[in-house]
């Protein structure tokens, strides 16, 4: 089924998952092929913090996937699933999950379409064994600028299918996906989790866990100080095997809807670090373990429908970078202190081990350690992202564009080095650059 | 049911096709376009675990001479339908209706006309078995002349007047006639219109006349509330309703 109210509120604009809103109105269509040679972009279901589904200055409509949902073949051989860009993942997972497939891949909430995910290349807690949903991607059928619909993959037009994966919707409009879906061996996971003592202990340890377990990740307190500095909670999981698993199937839980836009100054580094302390000192005993259903695995955000509501009108914005292998802990260390010096903190902060590096031509995650930063939006936000993008820079690391709406131009050049080829190839199948958003405007002038 | 859908192909047609393959009913696609009927077909196949299969046949509302043999198709696929929906209709606001008459020619012979046509035949065979279930999407439109809805009301308000009296005439043959109203539903028909309160879902619309089905209820609103505003309409005086843009 679809996600009731994911439809915005259209009278101040458009705005992604962090609530800043740009001018624009998003049409929504059953048929993408048909109406997708009017727009000059695509969106779905907005959840990318930034303004990589916004439009660009001038731009006035932005096509909605999210009527043209159909899954269009599957075969239960080899589990190839083909479907229009905008099936929602949610609704994926409540269709195969009962058949035992599942996404090969999934990000932290399950309000995303398939076509969203192709151009985030996302990548999820089991990224140090399965890559990013781009290696699992067969197929795309995809709109160009310049007006031809495209079916493109490793043999066909392949600079345009790696152009696409990660490419933030840039190289076209997403049509349909083909993906590779994972054959699960029951429907629930088992799931084990450790209260880590500091920052060095924890990154250890999630390297040691992921040698073995094939989903890791872990949330970090960014308040704590001194020898508690880092200290967090390490999440580790696997499909449980159908004899130990439970024997009856999980059930649907009932989600929340945040009410209200809490007052933007009620998050500040106090609040929230009487927050972390409590999730922190709540994750009682030191080690836990037990069978999870996998929504609540995957996305334990998802239970309340419009959380970023939390963070008040002014919004969020989220930093994601990732820090190469050797400079982890030193890296991770020196954003956690600008963080304290500029007296900002993350709400909810995620750390994971990131594996190979993607096809994408953008993908973003590459060998080394990912750190996530929510920040509430306030005036020095700009800076503190400038000054984060500066260390990511020192240690030849990279951000997340679906996380991104602060960065410079500049910054970007500096952190990735692949632009002008994916520039090159953007330009190649959209000669007049008619596919844009308003990320794209800002970060590569065009 | 084995159920015969016009119009599965989009919409809240769309949502219904796939909640009864779901829940474990046999569904017969109908509709204009072959690419999208094949889609769809499979589609709906998919979300009922893959185990069940859709057929589909082209009926075009526009072309009452295609009825009878779409209707013929779908019988010998599902071995005999017991169930009818027609979801597919036209729609335009009312300044376009205006503006361009030949338009509203075949949304007043498409909503309403052929819309009785295809009920006719389709009453016809399920009468022949004993009865069955025919339904209908009308709309909350149909309930009273309303400023903004004169035109597409119109034709409604005929089908609702159409399908009232089928249900007074043949119920105790059998026959169950559901008469769908919904409100304001969110679906590309209604895309780039201004959602007022209350506006539903097509997933919800379908859950509610999934029920209804089930129940042999003669009239559905859905979402549930419009019924509520829609007695305080009828209610109104006249000399209200003209001072009112609703």
């Amino acid at each position: 089924m679809a996600v009731e109210g994911a439809r915005q509120d259209q009278r101040l604009g458009l705005s992604g998952w962090g609530r800043t809103y740009l001018p624009g109105v998003e049409e929504r269509s059953e048929d993408l092929a048909k109406s997708s040679s009017d727009y000059p972009l695509s969106r779905g279901l907005g959840r990318s913090y930034g303004d990589a589904s916004l439009l660009a200055p001038g731009d006035r409509r932005a096509l909605g996937t999210t009527l043209a949902d159909r899954i269009l073949s599957f075969d239960d051989q080899t589990g190839v699933l083909r479907a229009e860009a905008g099936l929602c993942l949610a609704e994926m997972n409540r269709i195969f999950l009962p058949r035992l497939w599942f996404t090969p891949v999934t990000p932290g909430t399950k309000f995303v379409t398939l076509g969203g995910m192709v151009a985030s290349d996302v990548h999820g807690k089991n990224h140090h064994v399965s890559g990013t949903i781009g290696r699992h991607v067969t197929a795309l059928l995809v709109r160009t600028g310049s007006g031809k619909v495209i079916e493109c993959s490793r043999e066909q037009d392949s600079d345009l299918f790696f152009a696409t994966l990660g490419g933030m919707g840039l190289t076209g409009h997403i049509l349909e996906v083909a993906l590779k879906l994972e054959k699960i061996p029951s429907r629930w996971i088992y799931a084990e989790s450790y209260r880590v003592t500091g920052l060095d202990e924890l990154l250890q340890l999630i390297k040691e866990k992921g040698k073995t377990w094939p989903m890791t990740v872990s949330w970090l307190d960014t308040v704590a100080k001194g020898k508690s500095m880092g200290r967090g909670i390490l999440f580790v999981g696997r499909w449980a095997t159908p004899e130990e698993a439970p024997k009856k199937a999980p059930r649907p839980r009932p989600t929340l809807k945040m009410p209200f836009s809490v007052p933007s100054g009620l998050l500040n580094r106090f609040t929230i670090g009487l927050f972390n302390r409590a999730i922190y000192f709540s994750h009682v005993p030191q080690t836990k373990r037990g069978f999870v259903d996998p929504d609540q695995y995957f996305y334990p955000l998802d239970s309340i429908h419009h959380w970023n509501h939390l963070y008040g009108a002014s919004g969020v914005t989220q930093h994601q970078s990732i820090i190469p292998d050797p400079s982890g802990p030193s890296g991770i260390r020196r954003m956690l202190e600008e963080l304290a010096a500029s007296n900002s903190a993350s709400f909810l902060t995620v750390v994971k081990d990131c594996g190979e590096e993607g096809e994408g031509l953008l993908s973003f995650p590459r060998p080394g350690m990912s750190l996530a930063l929510d920040l509430p939006i306030k005036a020095n936000s700009t800076e503190v992202i400038s000054r984060l993008n500066t260390i990511v820079g020192q240690t030849g690391g990279r951000i997340y564009l679906t996380k991104d709406g602060l960065s410079t131009p500049e910054d970007f050049k500096n952190l990735e080095p692949r632009l002008p080829e994916f520039l090159r190839v953007r330009e190649k199948w959209d000669p007049k650059g008619k596919i844009r958003s308003a990320q794209s405007r800002r970060l590569m002038g065009k | 049911m084995k159920a015969v859908i016009l119009g599965g192909t989009r919409g809240m047609g769309r949502s219904l096709a796939r909640l009864m393959c779901e829940k474990g009913h046999e569904v017969f696609l109908l509709g204009r376009n072959e690419h999208d009927l094949r889609r769809s077909a499979v589609d709906v196949r998919e979300r009922g675990g893959g185990v069940r299969n859709v057929g589909w046949a082209v009926c075009d509302l526009e072309e009452p001479d295609t009825f009878d043999g779409a209707l013929r198709q779908a019988d010998e696929a599902l071995q005999g339908f017991d169930t009818v929906v027609v979801t597919a209709g036209l729609f335009a606001t009312q300044d376009h209706l205006e503006e361009d008459l030949a338009f509203t020619r075949r949304m007043l012979t498409v909503n309403f006309a052929n819309t009785v046509l295809f009920c006719e035949h389709s009453k016809k065979r399920l009468l022949e078995r004993g009865g069955g279930n025919l339904c209908a999407f009308s709309s909350v439109a149909g309930e009273r002349g309303r400023k903004p809805v004169v035109l597409y009301g119109s034709s409604k308000a005929g089908l609702s007047a159409y399908l009232e009296g089928l249900d007074h005439k043949h119920k105790s043959d059998g026959l169950n006639v559901l008469c769908v109203k919904p409100g304001f539903v969110k679906t590309s028909m209604t895309e780039g219109l201004p959602a007022p309160p209350f506006a539903g879902e097509p997933d919800a619309v379908a859950r509610d006349v999934l029920r209804a089905l089930e129940r042999q209820r003669a009239v559905r609103y859905s979402p549930g509330i419009w019924a509520l505003v829609m007695l305080v309409i009828r209610l109104l005086p006249r000399f209200v309703m003209r001072r009112i843009g609703f």
